[in-house]
């Protein structure tokens, strides 16, 4: 094989150390990013999806334990110098934080935001230099130069957010991760900013990792796909295959609840699972969703489960893989305890 | 003709802003709900979904208009106003800022019936936690907010609502805050409030495929205006209005028509365009239309939609 | 047990209280949710007193306090009331420490230590009388002004600003001036000019609790104004407002030997400031006389401090804290 994937998760376990306890938030993932090639990590609250992309840039707190190894462009970032994790930091991968009216300083204007890292990052550049850098970056994002004066208040949230894809591009970084890009914008306003994205990830040729718990968006944007449930990858594949037709259960009861708008099978029929996403703490044993799983069988609860090859590209984490796409069925009356009292 | 459970008529609210021109956040609005109907109103965010919801509420004051309840106008006293809040609830967002971070579950839903001075206070709030899908309630009533999951808090939200026994729910964007997963069950749970009770609801969105689940009409708003509404069925299969049109075009799914992404952002309420409101963006005009149409969309001023059973559309390309 | 949901906040929301709770046998719902509301208080001033436990400078001011209280109650037990009068004065005059009087002498010959002892009295009453009075106008006026809006909060707001702006010591001079000199008097006056500390405070917390959710769900639910202050606001300004009261006695007791100081106090009890304004006109500093002048500053400055820490540690418990540790 020729060059290393740009991005390689192999066995990656992350814990956070509390009083109360060790919190399991990653458990064992192992993903490879070809360069150029394009990833959606796809899950809800607890999956760890977030705290699996902070170790990228080894940003995890001091409480969180990592074991395995994070590699970008072969190299191990946990075991990296701090220069050369400095260097890493924006110039090699970077991020686009979700939340952008909480990831901009409020008191200072957008331009010196952007021009932050590039000014860090090559100091010997003149201040014009570094102007007309921020001014091309935010010319690529669709926003006006002048805008660079703004205030980040004074920003809409869809413009804001492209000033956050603006400052991540500051460094010409070959790796961009997106977490929840497009989560508290409007349907059109998302639409101009995933645009924006996928237009620059492609003149770029850059790495893109793209989470959200959005699947249509993540099929719409990325090649590849992964799907995360309790701190582990449940399935992977073609962006397109995980959401039409989706082997892990999971996966296929996370896209069913989003309805295809003008197909009659969903109409009245809204599709979600009973319970929870189970909280990091409540370690369970076999397969961590099988207490929500609708056709989980007797020993998916006692034996515990890993990633297996069902076909050439696609992995999933479960015994009784589903086959052919989802049929939605109008929603029955819930059973008495539905609603996942865990422990 | 039913009369409707919640309407309004010609409603405008309007907000002043500094000393510039006020903000026209509904700008004439007429709208019904019928008893046991559930009513998507979707648009983006600014165009006056929210102030429509508090308005039709009693929260807010509108400046022109009336709303109707049950046929009656709203009434302005303050302990009328507060006897119809038993007819018309509401349940927000954000489950965890709904709640007093402070107040057991028991105390946040018995809130209501404390302040109308219900009796039987403690059979209601079991029956309601029980209804909305916590069983077993008692389990839950000494519950704090944060020990109990984004589901289990609408849940809370919502049986803090029904407990007075409304005729009428507004929710406002009720599964925006949730995971996808879970929105579902609350989205199944609203539908069968709809059959057990009869009740009808008003659901306040800017997700279209929530529409598609479990709306029977859907009212589509820019600006201050209902700019199109229909059944469900219709609107979204066959949109008429340009703006509909692109926002369908937008929704994120794998075989797709070739996405209309409108530029700018969605217009500011204190400057309203004339003529048509949405004419600036319009990718319809923008593509060429007739000569007189498109004089009128950039001059004439389209009237309210009016309230009828079909599918309408405030557009001036439509003839 | 795990963590449940978002990082814990107060003590009064832990986990493990509920699931206490969980294992109370429903009898019937009524009875037994208001003794659980019971219990859940209990096992919260339980808690708080646990995590207050810990902290080693809320502990040292708490002991600190106790002792200057326990001294203060005392007072006629260890220097009979007889020993102030200055016709009764049987010590030299301005003497040094010596065995039957620890601290020295004033100028009439009472002993200073009976008079730092009395004075104690006067202290602790005044600041916390005063501290009362000046946290219920506060917390009263702050929620007022915080959440009403149209006219009168206008009113509210303003009437608050002015007072804001009041320089203390003129207003507590011409106050004194006028109500004449008593301890009444006193904790009036200084009730009246610290109120806005407490309710600017009061305001700003109220402001941000109003923009929450919950408020607006009240509104829906059909709660008037005083519902929504009472149910809502005061339960989450309280915590707040009470680790500021700590603080406050330091100042109201600051602010009592300050008018002591310049003569406006009560002519006829002794307290700290008092005896500090005696040594000042009767010219300790020129004669030497430290024993006359440090002890009482230095009483001050140890309750002030005591207060200081305790409000510091309480502070530190109604935040929310960092539970990350190793």
């Amino acid at each position: 094989m020729g060059a290393p994937p740009a991005l390689e998760f192999r066995d990656v376990h992350i814990t956070y150390r509390m009083r109360e306890g060790d919190i399991p938030a990653v458990r064992g993932v192992s993903l490879s990013l070809p360069a150029g090639s394009s990833l959606g990590i796809a899950g809800e609250s607890g999956s760890g999806k977030s705290t699996l992309i902070f170790a990228v840039l080894r940003l995890q707190p001091k409480s969180a334990r990592v074991t395995g190894k994070v590699l970008v462009d072969g190299e191990d970032v946990m075991a990296m110098s701090f220069n050369r994790l400095r260097a890493l930091r924006w110039a090699g991968a970077s991020i686009v934080f979700q939340g952008a009216l909480h990831g901009l300083n409020p008191i200072q204007r957008v331009g010196a935001q952007i021009a932050e890292p590039i000014s860090v990052h090559e100091p010997k550049l003149g201040r014009t230099e570094v102007g007309r850098r921020v001014g091309e970056l935010l010319e690529q994002v669709g926003l006006a130069v002048a805008r660079g004066r703004a205030y980040p208040h004074q920003l809409s949230g869809g413009q804001r957010q492209r000033v956050m894809i603006a400052m991540a591009l500051a460094c010409r970084p070959r790796i961009v991760v997106a977490d929840e890009p497009t989560t508290a914008l409007d349907l059109m306003v998302q639409a101009q900013v995933l645009t924006v994205l996928t237009d620059l990830v492609d003149q770029l040729g850059l790495t893109l990792v793209l989470i959200s718990h959005d699947l249509p968006v993540l099929a719409n944007t990325c090649r590849q796909a992964a799907v995360m449930y309790a701190g582990r990858v449940v399935e992977t594949g073609p962006s397109a295959e995980v959401f039409e037709r989706a082997a892990h259960p999971y996966s296929r009861a996370l896209a069913a609840a989003f309805p295809r708008i003008g197909d009659p099978r969903f109409r009245y029929a809204p599709a979600g699972l009973p319970g929870d996403p189970p909280f990091p703490a409540d370690v369970v044993q076999g397969c961590p969703f099988a207490p929500r799983c609708p056709v989980a069988r007797p020993d998916c609860v006692t034996r515990d489960i890993s990633l297996e090859q069902i076909a050439p590209g696609r992995l999933v984490a479960c015994r009784y893989p589903l086959v052919g796409s989802a049929e939605p069925r109008p929603h029955a009356a819930p059973a008495a305890a539905s609603t996942g009292e865990g422990a | 003709m039913t009369t409707p459970a919640l309407a309004a008529r010609g409603l405008e609210v309007t907000f002043p802003v500094g000393w510039g021109s006020p903000a026209r956040a509904v700008d004439g609005v007429d709208l019904s709900i019928l008893p046991g109907q559930i009513v998507a109103l979707v648009g983006e965010s600014g165009c006056g979904k929210s102030t429509l919801a508090r308005t039709l509420l009693g929260l807010q004051q509108p400046n022109a208009g009336q709303v109707l309840v049950g046929g009656e106008p709203l009434p302005t006293s303050r302990s009328a106003l507060k006897a119809y809040r038993r007819r018309a609830q509401m349940v927000l967002q954000d489950p965890m800022g709904a709640l007093n971070p402070r107040l057991t579950v028991y105390e946040s839903v018995a809130e209501g019936l404390r302040i109308h001075r219900v009796d039987g206070e403690a059979e209601r709030v079991l029956g309601a936690l029980a209804r909305v899908g916590l069983r077993p309630p008692q389990r839950f009533l000494g519950r704090y907010p944060r020990q109990l999951s984004g589901g289990q808090r609408q849940r809370v939200a919502i049986a803090g609502a029904l407990v007075l026994e409304p005729h009428v729910l507004i929710a406002d964007e009720p599964v925006s805050s949730l995971d996808a997963s879970v929105s579902g069950e609350i989205l199944a749970l609203l539908l069968r409030l709809r059959e057990q009770l009869g009740l009808s609801i008003l659901v306040i969105t800017h997700n279209l495929g929530l529409a598609w689940n479990i709306a029977d009409r859907i009212a589509v708003m820019y600006l201050g205006r209902i700019i199109e509404e229909g059944p469900t069925e219709q609107v979204l299969a066959d949109p008429k209005h340009p703006y509909t049109r692109a926002l369908l075009s937008v929704v994120p799914k794998i075989d797709r028509v070739k996405p209309i992404v409108l530029a700018g952002e969605p217009p500011d309420p204190t400057r309203v365009p004339a003529g048509c409101r949405f004419h600036p963006r319009c990718p319809l005009l923008r593509s060429g239309l007739a000569g007189a149409v498109a004089a009128r969309c950039r001059q004439v001023a389209l009237p309210v939609l009016p309230v009828q059973a079909a599918h309408a559309a405030a557009c001036h390309a439509l003839g | 047990m795990g963590m449940r949901g978002p990082l814990p906040g107060p003590i009064a929301d832990d986990p493990g209280l509920a699931l206490a709770t969980d294992e109370i046998v429903m009898v019937g719902p009524a009875p037994s949710i208001r003794s659980m509301a019971r219990a859940r208080r209990r096992a919260i001033r339980r808690r708080v007193w646990q995590e207050f436990r810990r902290s080693r400078s809320g502990m040292v001011g708490m002991v600190a306090l106790i002792l200057f209280g326990a001294v203060a109650i005392l007072a006629p037990v260890l220097f009979p009331e007889d020993t102030l009068a200055v016709t009764k004065a049987t010590g030299g005059l301005m003497s040094p420490p010596s065995p039957g009087y620890p601290l020295g002498t004033d100028e009439s010959g009472r002993s200073i230590l009976a008079l730092i002892v009395w004075g104690a009295r006067a202290s602790l009453v005044v600041g916390l009388t005063a501290t009362m009075m000046s946290m219920v106008i506060g917390t009263v006026v702050g929620v007022m002004a915080g959440h009403f809006t149209g006219w009168a909060g206008v009113v509210l707001n303003r009437f608050l600003d002015w007072f804001l702006v009041i320089p203390f010591i003129p207003l507590a001079i011409v106050l004194a001036t006028v109500l004449g000199a008593s301890l009444l008097n006193i904790i009036i006056v200084i009730g009246v000019t610290s109120w806005p500390g407490t309710a600017r405070l009061v305001r700003a917390q109220t402001l941000s609790v109003s923009a929450r959710p919950y408020l607006e769900r009240a509104r829906a639910l059909g709660g008037g104004d005083l519902h929504q202050m009472t149910r809502h606001v005061l339960p989450n300004v309280m915590p707040i407002v009470l680790a500021n009261t700590t603080l406050m006695v330091a100042l109201a007791i600051l602010s009592e030997t300050t008018l002591s100081f310049l003569g406006l106090g009560d002519p006829l009890r002794p307290s700290w400031g008092a005896i500090l304004d005696g040594a000042f006109t009767n010219g300790a500093m020129t004669v030497g006389a430290w024993w006359y002048v440090l002890p009482p500053g230095l009483c001050v400055v140890a309750v002030v401090l005591a207060f200081t820490l305790i409000g510091r540690a309480l502070e530190a418990i109604v935040d929310p804290r960092q539970q990350e540790v190793r």
